[in-house]
């Protein structure tokens, strides 16, 4: 998975590249933890991302506690799988998803 | 049949899932089940790798069989880890708030939710967990 970063004045944006799973949620994990502390507000750009699974749905439930406490946390360009993905496990009702 | 024998450890996942793209390409898969089934195949070899052996190792072997008559791919995991169900466990309640929220048990929902069927038995001392998806 490939994370391409932007910090927009407060904003920041991760847009990710390739597959959210077991061996590369860490990798997002270290990054948000790293970035988010200067960021107001937190956007997921997934146009590229190819799956999530329930370890990525971890990495993203966290984050979106933290970022509930500022300006909020919104996933964008989400596919139909990963759609999928988060209508069953109920993730749709809790993700702001643009 | 064609199978693929592995060291249950997380980092032999993508070599799982290289093994089956290949495989379902091959079988003209559609794009979205091959998806869905690399989303499976994350979800149960992640437990395997992490509680199948623990404190130890051990392989663990994926086996694809297809019938071409109903286009059904089942894909099958097969450890000679402890004994363990996957299907027993309780659903997780998906209604609950960012807050209550746990992701435990989430994985093998999703495969519920996500795959046609799913069976299990124990048989020959060894755990073997099928998921079957029409492609």
């Amino acid at each position: 998975m490939t994370i391409n970063k932007t910090l927009n004045g407060g904003e920041l944006t991760l847009a990710l590249e390739g597959r959210l799973d077991t061996m590369t949620a860490p990798e997002l994990e270290a990054e948000l933890k790293k970035s988010m502390d200067g960021a107001q507000s937190l956007t997921l750009d997934f146009e590229k991302l190819d799956y999530i699974s329930s370890a990525g749905l971890r990495v993203l439930l966290s984050a979106h506690k933290v970022m509930a406490g500022k300006g909020g946390m919104k996933v964008t360009h989400v596919n139909e799988i990963v759609q999928e993905v988060f209508d069953v496990t109920g993730f749709s009702d809790i993700l702001v998803i643009e | 049949m064609s199978e693929i024998k592995l060291a249950a450890t997380v980092e032999n996942i993508p070599l799982a899932t290289a093994f089956l793209d290949e495989e379902l390409e091959k079988l003209d898969c559609p794009m979205k089940a091959q998806m869905q089934i690399a989303v499976a195949v994350d979800e149960l070899m992640s437990n395997i790798a992490r509680y199948a052996y623990t404190p130890g190792t051990g392989d663990v072997t994926v086996r694809l069989d297809f019938d071409p008559g109903t286009r059904m791919a089942e894909i099958t995991f097969l450890d000679s880890g402890v004994p363990y169900d996957p299907l027993q466990k309780a659903d997780p309640d998906v209604t609950l708030a960012a807050d209550e929220r746990a992701v435990g048990g989430l994985g093998i929902f999703l495969v519920k939710k996500t795959m046609d069927a799913l069976r299990y038995r124990y048989a020959d001392g060894m755990n073997q967990l099928t998921i079957c998806k029409k492609i």
